[in-house]
């Protein structure tokens, strides 16, 4: 401690005393060890807390519901593919109407930089996320992540089609 | 003129406040810190911008690894009881009330009902020797169902709601597996879902 200690015993005299004992206890150790301690756990508190995003899937149809059909001009489709890579075309795919497939890429100059300008020209946009089966679970986070970027308004997860592997397969991209 | 002398002072320094205040502090972050359980699998959560944070309590957790193996986990003890007799009901398992005491204890779980009794009766060293196979989630045998349902209804029955689902996959996991958890709880209504991830600052947007 940071004290310093004073001589209790000056030496004179003749009578020997018992040496006094200093009240003081060195206080240094425990306050290192109470620091080091209360560090230790600051930081683990801190930090145990994960952070979610939140994801809402639509309300399974009845039998016998009307599904609204997005129109071609409004749709905009994003492929997650394998080895990180990432596709999009404007439209719908159907079977006389091939819409041209981009490459893209997951940074910021990618993907995103087209999510806004596809929401800046038609602010009813509605972003279809097609994952393939051999894209991974992170790059599907990723393309959530960016439509809370974007703040897209509307946007749906949905299952990749036979169409879609195709399109990616015959353009070679 | 006489020199004017400094007033020496003692350089020593009462330190009992700050040991008070250090001590105070200490006992409080000991008391509040909930240790993150060990976990039965390794999940390595990708990031995401998103700024909520997990409930503190009434979690469900549903891990998936990259090895397209299936986790459940629940955070509150008391229904976990209610949930191991009624799934151990549906399938014709019963279980000791030492097994029900280390399954509350257990933060998650990856073994099919059948094989549970003799998971839960080993001890913890054992119990992470064992490779567990994930708990069986296709069409033939969908336990993962019942685990989730009688979760909701355990939790329902205890505090008045049912408790939040929490998806929390690894990275490299493939997202058919995923997809499949995700359609089998909206199969069941469920569909609001919390993805984990890890925190990464935001980037601007716009620019």
């Amino acid at each position: 401690m940071a004290e310093i200690q004073q001589q209790a015993d000056s030496g004179k005299g003749g009578k020997k005393r018992a040496k006094k004992m200093s009240t003081k206890i060195d206080m240094t150790p425990m306050v290192d060890l109470a620091f080091l301690l209360l560090t230790f756990f600051m930081l683990t508190t801190t930090f145990s807390k994960p952070t979610v995003m939140q994801l809402t899937m639509p309300v399974k149809p009845k039998a016998n519901e009307e599904q609204t059909e997005i129109k071609a001009s409004d749709a905009f489709t994003v492929l997650l593919g394998e080895n990180n890579k990432i596709y999009y075309y404007d439209g719908l795919l159907s079977s006389d109407v091939k819409p041209e497939l981009q490459a893209s890429s997951y940074d910021a100059n990618g993907i995103r930089k087209t999510l806004l300008q596809r929401r800046q020209a038609n602010p009813k946009v509605v972003v279809l996320i097609k994952a393939a089966d051999k894209s991974n679970y992170k790059n599907m986070v990723d393309i959530l992540d960016e439509m809370n970027i974007t703040d897209q308004k509307k946007y749906a997860l949905v299952d990749i089609s036979k169409a879609d592997e195709d399109l990616i397969k015959t353009s070679g991209l | 003129m006489p020199k004017v002398k400094p007033h020496r002072t003692s350089p020593s320094l009462d330190m009992t406040p700050m040991v008070d205040l250090a001590f105070l502090l200490v006992t409080f972050f000991m008391l509040t810190t909930k240790f993150a359980p060990e976990e039965a699998v390794v999940v390595d959560t990708p990031s995401s911008t998103s700024e909520i944070r997990l409930p503190e309590s009434h979690v469900i957790t549903i891990s998936v690894d990259k090895d397209k193996r299936v986790f459940f986990g629940m955070d509150d003890a008391k229904p976990k009881l209610d949930l191991l007799t009624r799934v151990g009901a549906k399938y014709g398992v019963s279980f000791t009330a030492a097994q029900a005491k280390t399954f509350s204890n257990l933060s998650s779980f990856g073994v099919p009902v059948q094989q549970l009794p003799d998971f839960l009766s080993r001890d913890n060293e054992q119990r992470k020797a064992i490779k567990q196979p994930g708990i069986p989630a296709d069409s033939l045998n969908n336990q993962f169902i019942d685990w989730v349902v009688e979760a909701q209804a355990a939790s329902r029955k205890e505090f008045g709601k049912p408790a939040f689902v929490a998806i929390k996959g690894d990275g490299n996991a493939d997202v058919p597996t995923v997809k499949k958890v995700i359609k089998l709880l909206q199969d069941k209504n469920i569909n609001r879902f919390n993805l984990i991830t890890d925190l990464e600052s935001k980037p601007v947007a716009g620019k």
